[in-house]
C-alpha cells in the first residue's frame, strides 16, 4: 500500500507543466531517433544526455526515458514501411508488418505496432510497480549457464521454422555465426577472422547486416519488380485505428503469452531483440494461423512488438534494482544515474523514493503520451509511401549509409552495408532465409560466450547446464521447442488414434 | 505471376547457374572463416577453447552445407530463368550508383555526394524538371547536415567542401 | 590545399608564439576552431563513458569552449579502433582520447599496431583504485582468511572482471603469483555484470572499481577486503557497516604484495604543438575545478592525482613497462 502512496506521488511530479513538456519533447525526439536506422535509442539518449546536465535528475530522466519509449514505438514505422528496421528489436516486425503494408494495410499494421507496443510497455511497468524487488531477486539467479540456457531457448523457438530448403537453412544461420565472431573474442582477449585489416576490429554489427539484406535487399527487389513500393494506392481513413482495436482482442493469448516472453527476457537480461524473435517464432507455432505468417498477419505484428516493449521496459528493472544493464540504452541511462550523483543498485528504492517512483510513473505517463502521439501520426506515416519511389530510394539509401556509419563511426561499414544489400538480394532471389542469419548475428557472440563462461567455471564439464532446476528447466524448454515439430506431429497421430478408436 | 509474365518477354540468365555460383560463394567463405579460424588457433589452451575453437566448426559447417546446396543444384538443373536481362538491367541501375556513392563517401563526404545519388535518381528513374530535382537534391543534405551536425553533434564523414565551410 | 581555416590557426599558432616569446602572459594562444572530437576506446555506459561524457557535459554547462565537444565511441578491438584512429590523424588538434589501461593491454595482447608514443600525452586526470570484494555471505574477513579458502579450495575459486587479457586479469593473474593461489578467471563484458555474478553467487571473488560495487557494498551484499593502492584512500565519509573507503586496508599490507591503479589520462593527436597541448591543459584543470568533477571523483573514490607535462610522460612510461612485464610473465602477449 505505501508503495501505491509513493506511486501517486511520483504522478504529481510527472505532471507538472514542466516535466510534461519535457515528456512530450522526448517522445517526439524518441520517435525521429527510432526512424532513423542505427542512430538507435542508446545513440539518442548518450547524445542527449549532456544536455540535461542542467535538469534535476527526475526532469532529465523523465526526458531521457521518454527518448526510449519513443524509439522504442519508432522502430517500428520503417519496418513496415520499408522493410528497414530502425531498430534490432524491429527485425521480426518487418516479417509481417512488411508484406501488410505490400497488401494496402500499411494502416492497420502501424496501429497494430504501436498499441501492442503500448500494451507490451504497460504491462512489463505493472510488473516492475507490483513486484520490483523479488523480480530483483530473480534476475540474481542468472549466472553464465542460465544465460546460455536462455538464449539456446530464444534460438530453439524461432529455428525449424522456415520453409526453405533444411541445408540453405543451416548455412545461414552458420553464415551469421561466423559473421558474430569476427573481431575481439571477449574470453581470450583475441583477435579472430579480421586478417589484420583494421575497420574488421569492431566486428560485423548487426545493424549493418539488417540495414543491407533487408533495405538495400528490399529496393533491388523493387527495382526488379518494377519501380514501386506496394501498397502505395492504400487508402487511409481513420476508422483504421479503431476498426484495428476491434480486431485486437482476438489475439489475446498471443498478446499475455508475448508480455510474459517479454518481460522475463528484459530482466534476465537477455534483451528486446531475442524476446522479439521468440514470441514471433512461438506465437507462428501455436496460432491457428501459424501457416499464413510471413504473408501478412496482424498477429505476427503483435507478438513481437508486445513482447520488444516489454522486454525494454522491464529492462529497467535490472538497472535500476541491481546496477546491470539490460540493453545498451539501459547502459547509458545508467551512466546518467551515476552522473547526476544517483547510484543505481539495491539502495535506490529505499533512499531515492521519489526519483524511483516518479520514474515509474513517467513510464506509465509516458507511454500513453507516446501512444497517443504516434497514433495520430499513423495517416501522415502512411502517406510516406505515396512519394514517387525515384525520390524516397536514393532518400532511403541516404539514411542507410547514415544509419550505417553511424553505428561505429566507420565508412568501412558502408560499404559492408551495400555488400550485405547485394547479398541480400540474392539470397531472397535463390531461396535463402535470411531471418536465422540475422538472429545468429544478435545471438551468435553472446551465446558463444555464455556458454564458455559456464565451461571454465565447470571445468570443461556439460553436466552445468542441467546443474539446477533453473537451468534445466530453461534448457528442456529448449529443447522441447527445438523437437517441437516432431512432437506436434506425433501428438497428431495420438490424437487421430485416439479419434479412430472412438 | 508477374515473373512468368515477363519471362515470356525476354532472356536472362538461368537460375540453377546462379544458384550454383551462390553454393560456391558460401563454401568459399567457409573456407576463409576455416583458414582464419587456423590462424586464431583452434585448440585447447589452459583457459579452455581458443579463439578459433567456434569458428573452426562453424566454417566446416559452412563448408558442409555449401557443398551439399552445390551437389542439389548440379543434380537438378532446371530451364527456369532467374531473371529477365530488361529485370537485371534495372537491379544494376541502383547497384551500380549506390556502389559509386559508398566508395566515394570517405572522400567527398557522405553530404555532397548524396546531392549527387538523388539528383541521378531523380532525373534519371523519375525526369524531374530541375527546380524540383534540385530543391529535394540539396534540401534532403541540408537537412540531414542540420539535424546531425548542429543538433545531435554526430559528427558524420565530411570532405574538402565542409572543410572549407569550416567544418 | 590550404584552407583559410588551417591558414588561420597556423597563423594564431605563430602569433602565440612570437607573444610567448617576447615575454608577454601567453593568453590563449590556439583556440579550437572547429568542434572537438573526444575519443572514448571503449562502449556506451563504462567508466571512460561516464567520464568523458561528464567532461563534455561540464564544458557545455560552464562554457569552458567556443566550439561544442563530440563524444565519439570507437570501442572495436579493446578499443583499438580508436587509438588507430587518433594515431592515423596526425596534425589534427581537434581530435582527443580518453584512455584506460587499455592503452597498454590491447596492443600487447591483440598485436595491433600501436603505442601510446604515437600519440601526443596532455594530462592525467585521475587514477582508478581496484578493490577486492568477496560475497557478504562468505565467512572470509580478511585477504588471509580469503586467500586461506581460496588455497584450501584447490584451484575452484571463481575470480570475474571486466574483459580479458586486461586490468582485472592482470591484478588476478598478481595475486596468483603474489599468494600462491590459482583461480579460474571468468571474463564478463562490464563492471557492472561482474558485481551481480557476484552477489548472484556465481563467483567467489572480484576486483571491480569503487562506483561499479558501491551500491551492492551499502545494500550490505559484498564486502571489500583490501585496496590496490600505495596508501589508503582519503574519503573518509562512512559508507557502509560503519565503514569508510578510508578504513578500507592497502593489500599491501595484508600480506598482498602489490600495486595497480588504472590511468585515466587524455591524449591527443600525434604531431600537436605545444600551444595546443597547453590549451587543453588549461581546459581540462578548470573542468577539475568545477563541483561536478569534485562529485564524480568523491562517489568513484577515484585517486584525483592531476599530471602534465614530463611527470606525467615519465609516469606512462613507466606504466608501461609494469604491464609488459606483468603480461609477459602472465603469458599474455598475442604470439
Amino acid at each position: 500500500m505505501e508503495e501505491i502512496g509513493h506511486l501517486f506521488q511520483g504522478f504529481q511530479t510527472v505532471l507538472e507543466p514542466y516535466n510534461i513538456l519535457l515528456m512530450a519533447i522526448g517522445v517526439l525526439l524518441g520517435v525521429i531517433i527510432g526512424v532513423l536506422p542505427g542512430l538507435g535509442g542508446a545513440n539518442g539518449v548518450a547524445i542527449l544526455l549532456p544536455l540535461t546536465f542542467s535538469m534535476s535528475p527526475t526532469s532529465a530522466i523523465i526526458m531521457l526515458t521518454c527518448i526510449y519509449w519513443g524509439a522504442l514505438f519508432g522502430g517500428a514505422i520503417t519496418s513496415v514501411l520499408f522493410n528497414i528496421p530502425g531498430e534490432p528489436w524491429s527485425v521480426a516486425t518487418t516479417f509481417d508488418g512488411y508484406p501488410m503494408a505490400r497488401k494496402g494495410q500499411a494502416a492497420e499494421a502501424l496501429t497494430a505496432a504501436f498499441t501492442s507496443s503500448f500494451i507490451g510497455a504497460l504491462f512489463a511497468v505493472i510488473i516492475i510497480t507490483l513486484v520490483a524487488p523479488q523480480v530483483a531477486r530473480f534476475a540474481l539467479a542468472f549466472g553464465p549457464a542460465e544465460k546460455f540456457a536462455v538464449y539456446f531457448l530464444a534460438f530453439c523457438s524461432f529455428v525449424g521454422l522456415s520453409k526453405e530448403p533444411p541445408f540453405k537453412t543451416i548455412a545461414a544461420m552458420m553464415i551469421g555465426f561466423a559473421l558474430a565472431s569476427i573481431g575481439l573474442d571477449m574470453m581470450t582477449g583475441q583477435l579472430r577472422l579480421t586478417f589484420g585489416y583494421t575497420p574488421l576490429l569492431s566486428g560485423v554489427n548487426f545493424l549493418i547486416a539488417v540495414i543491407g539484406l533487408f533495405g538495400i535487399g528490399e529496393i533491388l527487389l523493387t527495382m526488379e519488380e518494377g519501380l514501386q513500393f506496394k501498397g502505395s494506392a492504400a487508402r487511409i481513413r481513420a476508422r483504421v485505428v479503431w476498426q484495428t482495436w476491434l480486431e485486437m482482442p482476438k489475439y489475446w493469448a498471443t498478446i499475455i503469452r508475448s508480455c510474459f516472453i517479454g518481460s522475463w527476457m528484459g530482466i534476465t537480461p537477455a534483451g528486446a531483440t531475442p524476446a522479439s524473435f521468440m514470441s514471433y517464432g512461438i506465437a507462428k507455432r501455436i496460432s491457428k494461423r501459424g501457416k499464413h505468417f510471413g504473408t501478412g498477419e496482424v498477429e505476427g505484428v503483435i507478438a513481437p512488438e508486445v513482447a520488444n516493449n516489454a522486454a525494454g521496459t522491464s529492462a529497467l528493472l535490472p538497472m535500476l534494482a541491481l546496477g546491470v544493464p539490460g540493453s545498451p540504452t539501459a547502459a547509458v541511462l545508467l551512466g546518467g544515474l551515476m552522473i547526476w550523483g544517483l547510484q543505481p543498485g539495491p539502495m535506490l528504492f529505499i533512499e531515492q523514493k521519489e526519483f524511483v517512483w516518479s520514474l515509474i510513473a513517467s513510464m506509465y505517463l509516458g507511454n500513453l503520451a507516446g501512444l497517443i502521439i504516434v497514433l495520430t501520426c499513423v495517416p501522415l506515416f502512411a502517406a510516406i509511401l505515396r512519394i514517387p519511389f525515384s525520390i524516397i530510394a536514393p532518400v532511403i539509401l541516404v539514411f542507410c549509409a547514415i544509419g550505417a556509419y553511424s553505428v561505429n563511426n566507420s565508412t568501412f561499414d558502408v560499404m559492408l552495408m551495400m555488400g550485405f544489400g547485394v547479398i541480400g538480394y540474392l539470397m531472397k532471389k535463390c531461396n535463402y532465409p535470411m531471418a536465422p542469419l540475422v538472429l545468429a548475428i544478435v545471438l551468435g557472440d553472446k551465446a558463444e560466450e555464455s556458454f564458455r563462461q559456464s565451461i571454465l567455471g565447470s571445468q570443461g564439464s556439460l553436466g552445468v547446464f542441467f546443474s539446477n532446476g533453473l537451468v534445466g528447466t530453461i534448457m528442456t524448454l529448449g529443447l522441447i521447442a527445438a523437437f517441437w515439430p516432431l512432437i506436434s506431429r506425433g501428438l497428431d497421430v495420438l490424437r487421430r488414434g485416439v479419434a479412430a478408436r472412438a | 505471376m508477374s515473373e512468368e509474365a515477363q519471362s515470356a518477354q525476354g532472356t536472362g540468365p538461368r537460375y540453377d547457374v546462379v544458384e550454383i555460383g551462390m553454393a560456391v560463394a558460401v563454401t568459399a567463405f567457409g573456407a576463409v572463416v576455416v583458414y582464419g579460424s587456423l590462424l586464431a588457433g583452434i585448440d585447447w589452451a589452459s583457459d579452455g577453447p581458443r579463439a578459433g575453437f567456434f569458428p573452426f566448426y562453424i566454417g566446416v559447417f559452412i563448408v558442409i552445407s555449401g557443398l551439399i546446396i552445390l551437389v542439389q543444384a548440379v543434380m537438378n538443373r532446371s530451364q527456369t530463368m532467374f531473371a529477365s536481362w530488361s529485370q537485371l538491367r534495372q537491379v544494376t541501375s541502383v547497384v551500380v550508383p549506390a556502389t559509386i556513392y559508398v566508395a566515394v563517401i570517405p572522400t567527398i563526404g557522405i553530404y555532397v555526394s548524396s546531392v549527387f545519388l538523388i539528383a541521378l535518381f531523380m532525373r534519371w528513374l523519375g525526369r524531374y524538371r530541375w527546380p524540383m530535382l534540385l530543391a529535394v537534391s540539396v534540401g534532403v543534405p541540408l537537412f540531414t547536415f542540420i539535424i546531425f551536425e548542429r543538433w545531435f553533434l554526430v559528427p558524420l564523414p565530411k570532405g574538402p567542401l565542409e572543410d572549407y565551410l569550416g567544418y | 590545399m590550404l584552407t583559410s581555416n588551417r591558414i588561420r590557426s597556423v597563423g594564431a599558432a605563430c602569433l602565440g608564439g612570437l607573444l610567448a616569446m617576447s615575454a608577454l602572459p601567453a593568453k590563449a594562444a590556439w583556440e579550437p576552431t572547429r568542434p572537438v572530437e573526444f575519443i572514448i576506446p571503449a562502449g556506451t555506459g563504462g567508466g571512460a563513458d561516464i567520464m568523458a561524457r561528464t567532461i563534455q557535459g561540464i564544458v557545455a554547462k560552464h562554457n569552458l569552449m567556443k566550439q561544442p565537444m563530440v563524444v565519439i565511441n570507437k570501442s572495436g578491438g579493446a578499443g583499438g579502433e580508436g587509438f588507430l584512429d587518433v594515431k592515423g590523424s596526425p596534425g589534427n588538434p581537434h581530435k582527443i582520447i580518453i584512455t584506460l589501461s587499455n592503452l597498454f593491454t590491447t596492443p600487447l595482447a591483440t598485436g595491433i599496431p600501436f603505442n601510446w608514443k604515437d600519440l601526443t600525452p596532455v594530462a592525467m586526470l585521475a587514477l582508478d583504485e581496484f578493490i577486492l570484494w568477496v560475497n557478504a555471505e562468505k565467512p572470509y574477513k580478511t585477504v588471509k582468511e580469503f586467500i586461506d579458502a581460496a588455497k584450501a579450495a584447490n584451484g575452484t575459486f571463481k575470480m570475474s572482471g571486466t574483459g580479458s587479457k586486461q586490468e582485472d586479469q592482470i591484478i588476478t593473474e598478481a595475486i596468483q603469483k603474489s599468494a600462491n593461489v590459482k583461480f579460474i578467471y571468468i571474463p564478463e563484458r562490464g563492471g557492472g555484470a561482474v558485481a551481480t555474478q557476484l552477489v548472484g553467487n556465481h563467483v567467489d571473488s572480484t576486483v571491480n572499481n569503487p562506483n561499479e560495487a558501491v551500491s551492492h557494498w551499502r545494500a550490505g551484499k559484498v564486502r571489500p577486503l583490501c585496496v590496490f593502492d600505495g596508501k589508503p584512500m582519503p574519503y573518509k565519509e562512512v559508507i557502509a557497516d560503519g565503514k569508510s573507503w578510508a578504513d578500507i586496508p592497502t593489500c599491501k599490507s595484508q600480506g598482498l604484495d602489490m600495486e595497480y591503479l588504472m590511468l585515466r589520462g587524455i591524449f591527443m593527436s600525434p604531431k600537436a604543438t605545444k600551444e595546443q597541448v597547453d590549451y587543453y591543459i588549461g581546459l581540462f584543470q578548470k573542468v577539475r575545478e568545477t563541483p561536478e568533477w569534485q562529485k564524480l571523483m568523491a562517489d568513484g573514490a577515484f585517486n584525483a592525482t592531476f599530471m602534465t607535462g614530463a611527470d606525467y610522460t615519465k609516469w606512462v612510461a613507466d606504466a608501461e613497462k609494469t604491464h609488459v612485464e606483468l603480461m609477459t610473465a602472465a603469458g599474455f602477449l598475442a604470439k
